[in-house]
C-alpha cells in the first residue's frame, strides 16, 4: 500500500503543536467542503483532509504513526512493520462507521479494524445507514428518458471487521423529464444491517454532463442562438435545435442580440411537470474585407444612421 | 412521488411532486422532528401549510436539511450559521448561472 502523508494533507509541520491541528483542519474542511467547493476534485480532498485529522488530532493515533519516521514520501510503497503498534493503546475516535468509510487502504490497514472488532458478539439489530451517490447523465437521456448502468463503490465491513471498498454496478432506469438536484431512491441498496436490522437506502442525485449547445436551470433548457444581421433586422423562420429534434423558430423583425425567446414545452417534461427551451439570440456580424462588402457596411450608415451609445453622453 | 421500476431494483424518483409529513420527512433525513423543528425556526427550512399536522416538505426542503446537516456536522457550525452558509451558497449559485449566460 502507499505511504500517506498526513502532515502534509493539513500543510502543517511534524511538529505543530496539538491545538494548531484542529485550526488547520477547520479552515480546509471549509474550503473543501463539497457543499461548499464545486470542482469535482473537492469531495476527494475532503475525505483526505478527514482521514489526516481523524489520525494526528489524536494523541494516541499520532504517536502511533509518528513511530513510522519522517522519511517516508508521500505514495511510497509502504509495509508497516508487524509490531508498529506494540505499547501504544487505542480508545477508539468519535467517528462512526459512514466517515470512515471511503478512507484509504493506509488507513483501513492502520486503524480501521479497532473499533469495528468491539461488540462484534452482541446481538443488537440496527438499520444500515443511506448511502448517497452522485451520478452524471446527458441532458439528452433527461429528455427522453433512459436506462444506464452505473459502477459504484460500497463500502463493505469484512471478516475482519475492516471497511474495503467494492465495486457494484446497477442498472437505474432515469425518468423522462428529470433534472438536476433530483434524487432516486434504490430501496434496500446502502449500507447492510446489523443483526435483523433492515439494510439502508441508496440515494442517486443527478447532475448533468456539460453539454457545449446546451445548459439547464432546473427544467429549462438554455440555448444561444447564432443569427445573422439581416435574420434579425427581417425576422422570419429559422430552424433551432432542441433536444427533442430540431424545431421552426420564428425571429420577430428587429431582433436584438440578447433577446430571449421561449419555446414551449421543449424544456425538461416529466408527465406532471414541463419546461422550456430559452433560446438567447446572438447577431453574428460579417466581416466586412473586400471593398464591395465595406461598401454594403458604408451604405447602411448612410441610410439608416444610429448612434447606439447616446443614452451613455455625459 | 412516483413509482419508476428499473431491471433490478424498485426505485423512488424524489422530484417537485414529492410532498411529505413532517414524519415522513425526518425518517428520509434520518433526523428527529425536535431537530427538524429548530430547523423550522431558523427559518433553514420552509414547509408548506400553516400547522404542524398540515405542513409538507418538498424537494428543496430536503436538499436544504441535507446539506444544513452535513455543514453542521463537517464544520461544526451551528443551525444559524448553516442557514446563512445556504442563503450565500443559492446566491452564488444564481449568480453563478446568470454569468454563464
Amino acid at each position: 500500500m502507499e505511504y500517506i502523508d498526513y502532515y502534509k494533507t493539513l500543510n502543517i509541520e511534524q511538529d505543530c503543536p496539538q491545538a494548531k491541528i484542529k485550526q488547520a483542519y477547520r479552515q480546509l474542511a471549509r474550503k473543501y467542503h463539497p457543499d461548499i467547493n464545486k470542482d469535482p476534485g473537492a469531495e476527494e480532498k475532503f475525505k483526505e483532509i478527514g482521514e489526516a485529522y481523524e489520525v494526528l488530532n489524536d494523541p494516541e493515533k499520532r504517536a502511533a504513526y509518528d513511530k513510522f519516521g519522517h522519511n517516508w514520501q508521500q505514495g511510497q510503497d509502504f509495509t508497516p512493520p508487524s509490531d508498529w503498534d506494540a505499547g501504544f493503546e487505542f480508545s477508539g475516535s468519535g467517528m462512526g462507521r459512514a466517515e470512515q468509510a471511503g478512507f484509504s487502504d493506509f488507513f483501513s490497514e492502520l486503524f480501521g479494524s479497532r473499533q469495528f472488532n468491539q461488540g462484534q458478539n452482541q446481538s443488537f439489530s440496527m438499520q444500515g445507514e443511506d448511502h448517497h451517490a452522485h451520478i452524471v447523465i446527458t441532458l439528452a437521456e433527461a429528455w427522453h428518458g433512459a436506462k444506464r448502468t452505473f459502477t459504484l463503490t460500497k463500502p463493505e465491513i469484512n471478516t475482519q471487521g475492516q471497511f474495503v471498498n467494492k465495486q457494484h454496478t446497477i442498472t437505474v432506469t432515469i425518468p423522462k423529464g428529470i433534472t438536476a438536484g433530483h434524487k432516486i431512491r434504490l430501496k434496500g441498496q446502502g449500507m447492510s444491517g446489523h443483526g435483523k436490522g433492515k439494510h439502508g437506502d441508496l440515494y442517486l442525485e443527478i447532475s448533468f454532463q456539460e453539454n457545449p449547445l446546451y445548459s439547464s436551470i432546473k427544467r429549462d433548457i438554455l440555448i444561444t442562438l447564432p443569427i445573422t444581421p439581416w435574420e434579425a433586422a427581417l425576422g422570419g423562420k429559422i430552424a433551432c435545435p432542441t433536444l427533442g429534434g430540431t424545431v421552426n423558430l420564428d425571429i420577430p423583425t428587429n431582433s436584438q442580440s440578447g433577446h430571449k425567446l421561449r419555446l414551449k414545452g421543449r424544456g425538461l417534461c416529466s408527465t406532471s411537470h414541463s419546461g422550456d427551451q430559452i433560446v438567447t439570440l446572438k447577431i453574428v456580424i460579417p466581416r466586412a474585407i473586400t471593398d464591395e462588402e465595406k461598401e454594403v457596411y458604408r451604405t447602411m450608415a448612410k441610410i439608416m444612421p444610429m448612434d447606439p451609445r447616446q443614452n451613455m453622453k455625459g | 412521488m412516483k413509482e419508476e421500476h428499473s431491471n433490478l431494483y424498485t426505485s423512488i424518483l424524489i422530484d417537485e411532486n414529492t410532498n411529505w409529513t413532517l414524519q415522513e420527512f425526518s425518517d428520509f433525513c434520518s433526523q428527529s422532528t425536535d431537530m427538524i423543528l429548530e430547523m423550522i425556526d431558523e427559518g433553514l427550512i420552509v414547509p408548506f401549510g400553516s400547522s404542524p399536522a398540515q405542513w409538507r416538505f418538498g424537494l428543496r426542503e430536503i436538499q436544504r436539511a441535507q446539506t444544513a446537516y452535513r455543514l453542521i456536522c463537517d464544520l461544526h457550525v451551528n443551525l444559524a450559521g448553516a442557514a446563512l452558509a445556504l442563503d450565500l451558497l443559492e446566491e452564488l449559485e444564481e449568480l453563478r448561472q446568470k454569468s454563464h449566460h
